[in-house]
């Protein structure tokens, strides 16, 4: 049976989202996607079901909703303050939801993209090959009160499980590599660069967060304005035309005519898409052989997730304070682990 | 001397290779991007997931992570090294597009102000650029979006140092010897000459994307009246 969701109200930023498109550059499509990808893998891991399924993507505030079917749902990414008729959610979990009963997310608790994802996934049609929305390119569009979303066939599946998911909304030290125009800045202005205590700015959403440091002086480099258009990707810190930085995300445009300084690491890109308002943020600049050690032990952790889903131990709806839980329970460090994905 | 320094291979984070053609707009090296581009697709490499031309460079989707970035630079290299992309043609099946459109006023608000820094009457750069036939160097920004070039140098405008907030769909400005016709709204550091209704991108139709690197466009003025008249394309 596959049934739909239907949306009785819903922030402003909620979208379908998947992996997104590759094939599509050379016309001007950049891949976009889930903004924090990992949640996609932990919310499949979860569900026992693919990493490809399409989800719901939460900017901020989630919405309430109903489907005509009985569900099992995870909640993955940032932590939202989440209610099934009135009983408190666990974050990072897969829940069973029956028939007609009102699942409320509500407003972000940290970070930035929450993540609901459906046993059976969301089956809207694909455009270009996928189903993410891509506000940029104009594809699909946030989602509105009154909307009904098909899902598919569950095949079934775990439910009432959670995994422990280090908490990834407080910023950190996010490592780089060189690009193509790293050459063009300065070693001072460099090595300020990595020495900059940033945050995350207010100015930020699926294309881009931009950074806020305090002492004022940018990071402009030689032949800052007549470079020769280039492509540009996901984790791009390029320099304005101000000299301050911005790090591309996934729905950044598909090519770009100010200078990079580098590149951040794949597998950091959900801290920097997920950190909060004023998060503080530094860089710190690795060699390549060390940024492909990471990443592939960073790949090697996603691969293995489906083993990390243990039992939720307690009904949650026995913890009274329960919001707070997984929120202060030891899962907070301004400065992760150097090896944390 | 620039024959012997291109192409190069070049490293994109994790995430693949850039082959450059040119570190200058010239209208040899975006055919050699245009040509190394649809080599490349026949090549089909398993490492590469996608691959995409720029206006002098193309980029290669490869997981670097996955695969031996050594290995796959030495095979790129031997395979560049085995073309002549100095006399890369243009692509077959090209098109040439007609697309009306309504210059100066409230729908090129900036022509003035390019007629002077060209040292030329408004009449005159709506003739020049009516009777340019200007070429699709990439697709790129936004989807379907066309640069379009390469203009004589009288074209070299600077861009402006500010940025307008907003331009509509279909915009078509001007800079550093290029024109862009914009996909979607936008702001913009170029400026506005003029203004059509062609729609770069409609995911709702078989073909999405009208326009193909190497075809050409001839911008036809019409009046406002005029504005919604289909573009047209012949082959040439």
């Amino acid at each position: 049976m596959s049934g739909v969701l239907e949306v009785l109200s819903v922030g402003p930023s909620v979208t379908v989202q998947d992996q997104g498109r590759i094939g599509r550059l050379g016309q001007g499509v950049g891949q976009g996607g889930a903004a924090d990808k990992l949640a996609l893998f932990e919310g499949a891991a979860l569900l026992g079901q693919s990493a490809a399924s399409a989800v719901l993507e939460m900017a901020g505030m989630g919405g309430s909703f109903r489907a005509t079917r009985a569900l099992r749902i995870a909640l993955t990414g940032a932590p939202m303050t989440a209610t099934l008729d009135g009983q408190p959610l666990l974050w990072n979990a897969a829940h069973g939801v029956p028939n007609g009963a009102v699942l409320k997310i509500g407003g972000v608790r940290t970070g930035v993209y929450g993540y609901l994802h459906i046993g059976g996934a969301i089956a809207t049609e694909p455009v270009l090959e996928a189903r993410s929305t891509h506000l940029l390119a104009g594809i699909g569009r946030a989602l509105a009160t009154g909307d009904t979303l098909p899902l598919g066939p569950d095949t079934g599946g775990p439910v009432s499980v959670a995994l422990d998911v280090a908490d990834r909304t407080k910023g950190g030290t996010l490592r780089v590599v060189d690009s193509l125009q790293t050459g063009l800045f300065s070693a001072e202005t460099q090595s300020r660069f990595y020495a900059t205590a940033f945050s995350r700015d207010a100015r930020a959403n699926r294309m881009g967060v931009r950074l806020a440091w305090s002492d004022g002086a940018g990071f402009s480099s030689a032949g800052q304005l007549n470079l020769l258009s280039d492509f540009a990707i996901p984790g791009d810190i390029q320099m304005t035309g101000d000299g301050a930085p911005a790090v591309l995300l996934v729905e950044a445009q598909t090519t770009a005519g100010y200078p990079r300084l580098g590149t951040v690491l794949p597998c950091d890109l959900p801290r920097i898409a997920q950190a909060s308002l004023g998060a503080p943020l530094q860089f710190e600049r690795i060699s390549r052989t060390e940024a492909l050690a990471i990443q592939r032990k960073a790949n090697a952790a996603t691969a293995t997730l489906k083993s990390r889903v243990k039992p939720l131990y307690r009904d949650p709806r026995d913890i009274p304070d329960l919001l707070s839980y997984q929120l202060v329970d030891g899962m907070i460090s301004g400065q992760p682990d150097k090896d944390t994905p | 001397m620039a024959e012997t320094r291109w192409p190069q291979v070049r490293i994109m984070g994790l995430s693949g290779l850039l082959v450059r053609f040119g570190d200058s707009l010239d209208a040899q090296s975006n055919q050699a991007a245009i040509a190394c581009r649809a080599g490349l697709e026949v090549e089909s490499w398993p490492e590469i997931e996608e691959t995409a031309s720029a206006l002098a460079s193309v980029f290669l989707r490869v997981d670097l992570a996955k695969h031996d970035e050594d290995a796959l630079i030495m095979r790129l290299q031997a395979w560049l090294a085995a073309n002549d992309w100095t006399n890369a043609g243009l692509p077959d099946g090209r098109k040439l597009w007609h697309i009306p459109a309504v210059f100066g006023g409230g729908h090129g608000p900036q022509l003035g102000e390019v007629a002077g820094l060209a040292g030329v009457t408004e009449a005159q750069v709506i003739e020049a650029i009516a009777t340019e036939r200007t070429r699709v160097l990439t697709l790129g920004f936004a989807p379907g979006q066309p640069y379009l070039g390469i203009l004589p140098e009288l074209w070299d405008l600077p861009r402006q140092t500010g940025v307008t907030a907003r331009v509509p769909a279909g915009a078509l400005v001007i800079a550093v010897r290029q024109m862009v016709l914009f996909a979607n709204p936008s702001p913009t550091g170029w400026r506005q000459i003029a203004q059509t209704a062609f729609t770069c991108f409609d995911p709702d139709t078989p073909e999405p994307f009208p326009l193909r690197p190497g075809d050409e466009v001839r911008f036809e003025p019409v009046g406002p009246d005029a504005l919604s008249t289909p573009a047209w394309a012949e082959a040439i």
